[in-house]
């Protein structure tokens, strides 16, 4: 590794670090063994993190910063005047291999700015994976993502080496694609995650290997003006129609560079933030997009409180909700217990009647949701629920997301 | 009162032995002092453990044992004690009762231990040091809270099995030479361990991919707590990423938005939308440099015939001939074509033959490779390329052979026998007849001359019909 290629390590990094998928999870565990390199273990692991908070777990990197798109909320745009620079496919198998072997990373995630044509770059990912794969043996993890305007035969391919495909949407609805990325077409990208979700399918049913953990897909939040119920509605659709395993909210971030057609001030970060806690009641907490949206006003959700408190205080006749007795659906819509805390609550009460000190063993988040549950020795004082200021009793100040 | 003393670290042994012991003589938990660390491992009491008889115990207790011996708390095999003694004397499903004392507090040492392990995978670096015996070593020093040297050793093992490494801590150490695994005692921290150009790639790396934009160093220290990191290289430039984040974004911001720059490259805009084959040469040559879709093939095997012909024929996939000469329908199948062809009076070398796959799909037994069928997936693989193919043929019609063309072509299964004649595909005229192979699997030789007959007659329909 020469100084060289570490310059261009620091560029294409730079250029990279915009896409907020990390996970390194999903693939079924297997190992490179003595003539390979690597393993997966199913759940990933992050090795370290920046300050900016995030996890480092692969290695992130565009091939190539170089663009003939010209998408406006993207720093790497071809009317942008940032340094570029190129890797070959030698110098990324390279880089994976030697951070790899000294357990800095889970793998790679490969993305790329468009160069000559949407297939020729493609075709150059897929070379990355295909050379580490086949000639190194490599059994960590690839996540390529997809050049959504590169022929399909392509995607067939990068299916065979992949773990997992991302395609990034980017923009919520059809007209912001068309003012903001005028190179792209949501039918071309939705075409492109069907056809990859059908892979998938098939290859599980017929078991073979073929993108085995799924695909995921990113959005950018504030860069244009669709609420966050738009963005929650284009999710749902994304995991029904497409079986996403996920959608990253990125909130839009100032650029160097950054054109004029774009909001001079980025979003609040907790914007995303409860973008993410919303997405996952949407997934594993059964709420749908209309309960969650009700908990803020005009299609965007509350910045002060986690969505699943504002939905509760909206929704106050339904509770307190006894812990002794409730069904696990009512149980997970009580702020502040988790999945993890309701499923410890039903096996404990098999054995004894629940009070509140059990419970603060059972769950840490016992001050939230308090004033919403009845325990054998509790019965929340005075109708707690239905006092004014519980919203603010409950709101914990937190500016440390936010540097604006 | 009686005292036993474990081995120092994770004992997992002496504790079983010590259960076995106290479980026959229903020695309760009030009377046992355990102590760690003295030399001589289990004292006088080690002989008289080896009889004791193995504990039946449910396996999420086992589990949890596991885990919590490696604990640096000195109670904890007190506390284990007291588990197994309350699960053996009638409390069964102790475990399940998470808001039990005893049960939430080595819920919290094994989750303790978890975390350890998990963090020692995760913040653990190598560096790589050249190695006498040729090739590369690689070392690392890691300062884990519990004893857990030996548990993620298999981590290790199975990620890095290929290399020869050593992992050093102040708990013990590990070896690993591409064949066993040693442990050794506890080591002390190396005085240098020189930083090879990775090390300085991983630094850029490190501070490239941080966004200064959503500075937020409490979130990293949750994650990532200040103990780990003078064992991690990347963790040196922290201070100064911090400090410089805010001048980088207010000079972000303050930046006048650039006005976006005309830079219209017009003439490669437009050659990017000129990326698909534009030759069925060069849309083959892609095929060949291409990876099967399927196991086995040594190579792909493209279509053959005059561009612009009336009609192409499509089969379902290479055989083994056609995979070693890299020639569609030369096989006994093609043979076979090729007679039903002649007695349909129809010229093979005016048709287009090719193939629903490209390669050859088969299992290797002794000797012979056995064909196998495309699943209905490994088809729609080659879909794309098939489509394309007979884009640049532009046949009057297409004859399928077989179901699995019938399924490439027309995107739905279609039962041969009972739909064979006409059929429309998707964006071509078809025509759908058996296989020949089929033909040459019918066992009684009048059924088969039969067979024939009618293949040689759809031959001649489907002619007229071009
Ligand atoms: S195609 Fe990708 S790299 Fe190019 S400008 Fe658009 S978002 Fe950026």
């Amino acid at each position: 590794m020469d100084d060289a290629l570490i310059e261009k390590l620091g560029i294409l990094a730079d250029a990279a670090k915009y896409d907020a998928s990390c996970a390194s999870s999903g693939a079924k565990p297997r190992s490179g063994g003595k003539e390979g390199l690597g393993s997966t273990t199913g759940a990933g692991i992050c090795h370290a993190y920046t300050p900016d908070g995030r996890c480092v777990s692969l290695l992130k990197i565009l091939l190539t910063n170089h663009c003939l798109f010209d998408c406006v909320y993207c720093i790497n745009r071809r009317s942008s005047n940032v340094r570029r620079a190129r890797f070959t496919v030698a110098e990324v198998v390279e880089l994976t291999l030697g951070f790899y072997k000294r357990n800095c990373i889970e793998g790679l995630f490969l993305s790329s700015g468009i160069i000559r044509s949407p297939d020729h770059t493609m075709e150059q990912m897929m070379l990355v994976a295909r050379t580490l794969r086949r000639d190194h043996g490599f059994a960590g993890y690839i996540h390529l993502k997809t050049i959504p305007e590169a022929s399909p035969w392509l995607i067939e391919q990068a299916g065979l080496w992949a773990d997992r495909l991302s395609i990034n949407l980017e923009l919520p609805t059809d007209h912001s694609l068309k003012a903001f990325a005028p190179e792209k077409n949501g039918g071309t990208i939705k075409a492109v995650m069907g056809q990859v979700n059908e892979r998938i399918v098939e290859a599980k049913e017929e078991r073979r290997r073929f993108s085995p953990a799924g695909q995921s897909t990113q959005l950018i939040v504030g860069a244009d003006d669709a609420t966050d119920r738009s963005v929650l509605e284009t999710s749902g659709t994304l995991y029904q129609r497409y079986g996403l395993r996920r959608v990253y909210y990125s909130a839009f971030s100032p650029i160097p560079e950054a054109s004029s057609v774009l909001p001079v001030k980025p979003p609040p970060l907790q914007r995303e933030n409860r973008l993410y806690q919303a997405d996952w009641l949407l997934r594993y907490y059964g709420f749908t997009v209309e309960e969650i949206a009700s908990g803020g006003e005009g299609g965007m959700l509350d910045l002060g409180i986690d969505p699943k408190l504002a939905w509760a205080l909206k929704n106050r006749e339904r509770f307190p909700v006894d812990v002794n007795r409730a069904d696990r659906e009512m149980l997970l819509r009580v702020p502040g217990l988790g999945a993890r805390a309701v499923d410890k609550i039903l096996s404990a009460r098999r054995h004894t009647r629940l009070r509140m000190e059990d419970l603060g063993r059972l769950s840490n988040g016992l001050r939230r949701a308090r004033p919403f549950l009845i325990a054998a020795d509790y019965h929340p004082a005075g109708g707690l629920t239905d006092r004014l200021d519980l919203r603010q009793r409950l709101v914990t100040p937190s500016s440390q997301l936010s540097l604006f | 009162m009686r005292t036993i003393t474990l081995r120092e670290g994770a004992d997992l042994d002496g504790f079983r032995r010590a259960v076995r012991r106290l479980a026959a003589a229903r020695t309760a938990p009030e009377a046992v002092l355990w102590s760690v660390g003295a030399p001589s491992l289990f004292g006088d009491e080690a002989p008289a453990f080896e009889n004791g008889a193995p504990v039946l115990l449910p396996q999420a207790v086992g589990r949890l044992i596991e885990t919590v011996v490696c604990h640096s708390d000195p109670e904890r095999y007190a506390l284990l004690h007291r588990l197994v003694w309350r699960v053996l004397n009638g409390e069964r499903a102790l475990l399940d009762q998470h808001a039990d004392p005893l049960v939430h507090r080595l819920e919290r040492l094994d989750k303790a231990v978890r975390r350890d392990i998990h963090k020692m995978h995760a913040f653990l670096r190598f560096r790589a040091l050249p190695d006498p015996a040729g090739g590369e070593r690689y070392v690392a020093w890691f300062e884990p809270d519990h004893h857990i040297v030996e548990a993620v050793a298999p981590f290790f093992v199975e990620r890095f099995e290929s290399m020869v490494w050593t992992i050093l801590t102040p708990k013990g150490s590990l070896h690993w030479d591409r064949h066993r695994l040693m442990t050794g005692p506890p080591a002390e921290r190396p005085d240098s361990l020189a930083d090879d150009r990775f090390a300085e790639g991983w630094l850029r790396y490190y501070e490239s991919t941080f966004n200064p934009a959503r500075v937020n160093p409490t979130a990293m220290r949750a994650e990532m707590p200040r103990k780990f990191w003078a064992n991690m290289p990347e963790t040196a430039a922290i201070p100064a990423m911090v400090r410089a984040a805010p001048a980088r974004v207010q000079a972000m911001l303050e930046a006048e938005a650039a006005i976006p720059r005309r830079r219209m490259p017009e003439k490669a805009v437009a050659a990017m939308a000129r990326q698909a084959p534009d030759s069925l040469a060069d849309l083959n040559r892609l095929i060949q440099r291409s990876e099967p879709l399927v196991p086995g093939a040594t190579q792909a095997v493209p279509g053959e015939g005059p561009e612009g012909a009336a009609i192409a024929i499509v089969g379902e996939q290479p055989g083994d001939q056609e995979d070693r000469e890299g020639r569609p329908f030369v096989g006994p199948a093609g043979q076979l074509l090729t007679a039903a062809l002649e007695e349909a009076g129809i010229d093979r070398g005016g048709l287009y033959l090719t193939n629903a796959v490209k390669h050859f799909k088969f299992v290797q037994r002794g000797k012979r490779r056995i064909h196998q069928s495309p699943t209905a997936g490994e088809v729609k693989h080659y879909r794309w390329w098939l489509m394309t193919e007979l884009g640049f043929v532009r046949p009057r019609l297409v004859v399928a052979l077989g179901a699995t063309a019938a399924l490439a072509l027309s995107g739905r299964p279609v039962s041969v026998l009972r739909e064979r004649g006409p059929m429309a595909f998707d964006g071509w005229d078809g025509f759908v007849t058996v296989h020949p192979s089929y033909l040459l699997r019918l066992p009684g030789e009048e059924e088969r001359r039969r067979a024939q007959a009618e293949f040689v007659a759809d031959l001649r329909r489907a002619a007229a019909l071009a």
